[in-house]
């Protein structure tokens, strides 16, 4: 470690003892990736606050020695959100993992950022509330790294996303400044800085204390899973649903390799032989979902499915979701590597974009497993390859690509719910004009002037600055060190 | 014409959008649409219903005129906002002028989007202080088959909050709960299909003795501020529904103030004769509100207020000739 760092960090140890100042490689390993696992880059330092407090500190300690920081909570980005930068600290907020008030009459929770998503809903529940969104890996990932992301999940149609549920936070700027936007209450007035700050990908600061909505947990659920023998049909299926004018709390899709992949790992007996499967599932009072569960079946029936079942009870449709939820993971036992990619199309432009996925999938001999939240065109094409085959990697990368930049071209989205991280800040470019991404740089400098806020994500051609770029060392500068 | 004129009211030239109207994207399938900024809000909610459309979170001043850009601008949602959200979560996309004069776009045309800064949402509620909006996109919803308007009896601010906690929490899925002290009542808004909602009227008749059904045109006076009429002054102030005793009992102090609770307790909308007197009695409260309404020269904030760095940087940032006036 050169001794300018060293310096720095002689202070940082006055903020925080040794066994929670990661400096050791062994240490410093198990934080070189997130869920975007081809990518790797060993930080400096780990760091593990146990306080708001020391979160400023740190933070403020960052910022007068202009050293980058990434924060993390578990570490699931599939963007490469929480992927670290070289020269700089990882500020690990786990041990943030404090629930800080539930008012379940006023229906908020009041949490740390390192608060488990599934962990807010289990408070809520004896209470009969939940927090609403619901992404695939909220066993294990943080409130903190939802607001980073504006995590979806699949009850976005109905119900929004992350930014929708978080009514206001306390939060530790870039420049070390603390402020809290927005409230308790459901409406605002001023400038909504709530709603900027979430899927901020960590470029403006840390969010430390975040007050969230809850939710009246639905009476009953009406979850029916249909087998198709074409994803057409499966496609076909869902914009009959929403053009009847139904507004399911769910509808996704999973094509035939993400089912073969779901079955090998959770046995979840979806219909044999189906191409595609449709889960659609209606919530509400019991009366409600009565009726509506009629008009349902009576659209469904003239899709053309080959299999339906409707869960009777509440193990069922867990049942039903496992394989869904599983997907992800599960696709795993098909190849040893695979690219989770993540897009958005016009939903009434769902078949054709499968259509064109598959296309590419037979050109490239590439395969693709296709698992989505069908109701809001949001894609998720998991592509298969082989990192120890040579160019397996890229050639999996340029087709995840290419599938991207037929999202923009359908007038979609690069990203429906994972960000654009490290992963796809070259293609932003597809989705915003130059001008309007220097304007977004120019607000992410408003909040991080120094640019030390998790540096190197999001936009295009962007790097982390480096310690050791030429030019003296700030503390070189102010004459308090100097190099032998 | 303006139907919010305290928010422009500040030394600057006034750009209107009034001509910058037309739906130019629609396709009910999609559950998005797009129009020019000053397209009229009643003009969005008659092409929507043709479609058994609507927009929940229901903006305010429909009828008196409103656009979807003031309509943003303000932040002024109404009662059917308390369903699914208020207008930062129905807004998808921008278009606007920024203060360099350039067009710029901001977030996306479909309902799921994840790519950029959520510019949109600050743009709620930021009165045209950092650009001047062209074109939006929204998300829709299916109109609910049917609904039913109740009238609740209650005769404390005290109960009234007992029953809005209830409710809240309730498998009844409200589309909307307001609380009108001077009825001494509140009014809960059921749909969805018609079985289901009689179904579910009954029951809310049993559960809350008294409880009767109401012409749903009582709505409409909390969402063109009508209830308000003879007021000088109206304020929109953020609450909770724990806020409505201690709020109520403060304002009865003030002369001329009436109170409606709107959004399960979440918004207050304050008709008042003396601004002044509400500002104080708003801050010893540690409420900030909005002014909507009021004489030329009134304060737009009363109440607490707070200055922050990121909002200095964020306006020069984003304006950086000064433009715009400042917030």
């Amino acid at each position: 470690m050169d001794k300018s760092f060293q310096a720095a960090i002689d202070d940082l140890r006055t903020i925080l003892p040794p066994d929670r100042l990661l400096l050791d490689n062994s240490h410093l390993a198990a934080y070189e990736s997130d869920g975007l696992t081809s990518f790797r880059a060993r930080p400096k330092a780990v760091v593990v606050p146990e306080s708001t407090d020391e979160v400023v500190a740190i933070v403020r300690w960052c910022h007068s020695y202009k050293v980058p920081f990434v924060a993390r909570g578990s570490g699931t980005s599939l963007s490469g959100g929480s992927l670290p930068v070289e020269d700089g600290i990882v500020i690990t907020l786990n041990r943030l993992n404090r629930i800080l008030e539930l008012d379940h009459e006023e229906r908020i929770a009041i949490v740390e950022p390192g608060v488990i998503n599934l962990d807010v809903t289990k408070a809520a529940s004896p209470h009969g509330l939940h927090y609403a969104p619901d992404p695939s890996s909220q066993t294990i990932c943080t409130i903190g790294g939802n607001i980073a992301f504006n995590s979806g999940g699949a009850h976005c149609l109905k119900y929004g996303m992350t930014s929708n549920h978080v009514l206001g936070m306390k939060v530790v700027l870039a420049t070390g400044e603390v402020v809290e936007f927005g409230g308790r209450s459901r409406e605002h007035i001023g400038p909504d800085y709530t709603g900027l700050f979430c899927g901020s990908e960590g470029l403006f600061g840390i969010a430390l204390e975040i007050t969230l909505r809850l939710l009246p947990t639905a009476e009953t659920y009406h979850t029916v899973l249909v087998g198709y023998h074409s994803l057409e049909a499966a496609g076909d299926a869902v914009s009959a649903v929403i053009d009847a004018g139904l507004l399911p709390g769910a509808l996704e899709i999973m094509d035939a390799l993400a089912i073969e992949a779901a079955e090998a790992a959770v046995a979840c007996g979806y219909p044999e032989g189906a191409e595609a499967v449709l889960i659609v599932e209606l919530e509400g009072p019991r009366e409600k979902v009565e009726a509506e569960k009629e008009q349902l079946e009576a659209i469904l029936a003239k899709t053309n499915p080959f299999a339906t079942r409707v869960a009777t009870n509440q193990a069922d449709r867990l049942f039903i979701w496992k394989g869904r939820k599983s997907a992800f993971s599960a696709v795993g036992r098909l190849s040893p590597d695979f690219i989770v990619q993540d897009g958005v199309v016009p939903r009434s432009r769902l078949g054709e974009a499968l259509r064109r996925i598959d296309e590419m999938s037979l050109e490239t001999g590439i395969r693709v497993a296709n698992v989505f939240h069908a109701g809001d065109g949001n894609l998720h094409p998991l592509i298969l390859f082989d990192g120890t085959e040579e160019g397996g990697l890229e050639r999996a990368e340029e087709l995840a690509g290419r599938i991207l930049t037929m999202c923009t071209e359908m007038g979609g989205s690069i990203t429906g719910e994972h960000g654009v991280g490290v992963e796809k800040k070259e293609y932003l470019n597809q989705m915003f004009q130059t001008h309007d991404i220097a304007l977004m740089e120019n607000i992410r400098q408003a909040f991080d002037p120094a640019l030390i806020s998790n540096p190197g994500k999001m936009f295009p051609g962007s790097e982390a600055p480096s310690l050791t770029q030429t030019g003296l060392h700030p503390l070189e500068k102010a004459g308090l060190i100097s190099r032998e | 014409m303006q139907t919010k004129p305290s928010l422009s009211d500040t030394p600057a030239t006034l750009v209107s959008t009034r001509n910058l109207t037309g739906i130019t994207e629609y396709d009910p399938s999609e559950y998005t649409f797009t129009a020019l900024a000053g397209t009229p809000v009643s003009t969005i909610k008659k092409a929507l219903a043709e479609k058994g459309q609507y927009l929940p979170c229901d903006p305010l001043l429909g009828n008196a005129g409103a656009t979807l850009g003031g309509a943003i601008a303000s932040g002024l949602s109404g009662p059917d906002r308390f369903r699914y959200g208020g207008l930062r979560d129905f807004l998808l996309g921008i278009q606007f002028i920024g203060g360099s004069g350039s067009l710029h776009r901001s977030g996306g045309k479909v309902v799921k989007n994840s790519a950029g800064f959520d510019l949109p949402k600050f743009f709620v509620g930021s009165l045209g202080r950092f650009g001047i909006l062209t074109e939006v996109t929204f998300k829709v919803f299916p109109s609910p088959p049917g609904s039913l308007t109740l009238k609740v009896p209650c005769t404390s601010p005290e109960e009234a909050t007992r029953i809005i906690i209830h409710s809240a929490s309730s498998r009844w899925e409200l589309e909307a709960l307001d609380y009108h002290p001077s009825h001494s009542a509140l009014y809960l808004k059921i749909a969805g299909p018609l079985t289901a909602v009689k179904s579910l009227a009954k029951e809310i008749q049993t559960t809350l003795p008294g409880t009767s059904i109401h012409e749903p045109d009582i709505w409409n006076s909390l969402l063109e501020l009508t209830l308000f009429n003879n007021s000088k002054s109206v304020v929109k102030v953020p609450v909770t529904p724990k806020l409505i005793t201690p709020l109520e009992s403060a304002l009865k102090h003030l002369p001329e103030t009436t109170a409606c609770y709107s959004v399960g307790g979440n918004l207050t909308l304050i008709g008042t004769s003396d601004l002044h007197a509400l500002s104080r009695t708003l801050a010893e409260l540690n409420l900030q509100g909005m002014t909507i309404q009021s004489p030329a020269g009134s304060p737009l904030w009363p109440g607490k207020t707070t200055s922050t760095a990121i909002y200095s940087a964020l306006k020069s940032t984003l304006d950086p000739d000064n433009r715009f006036p400042s917030l």
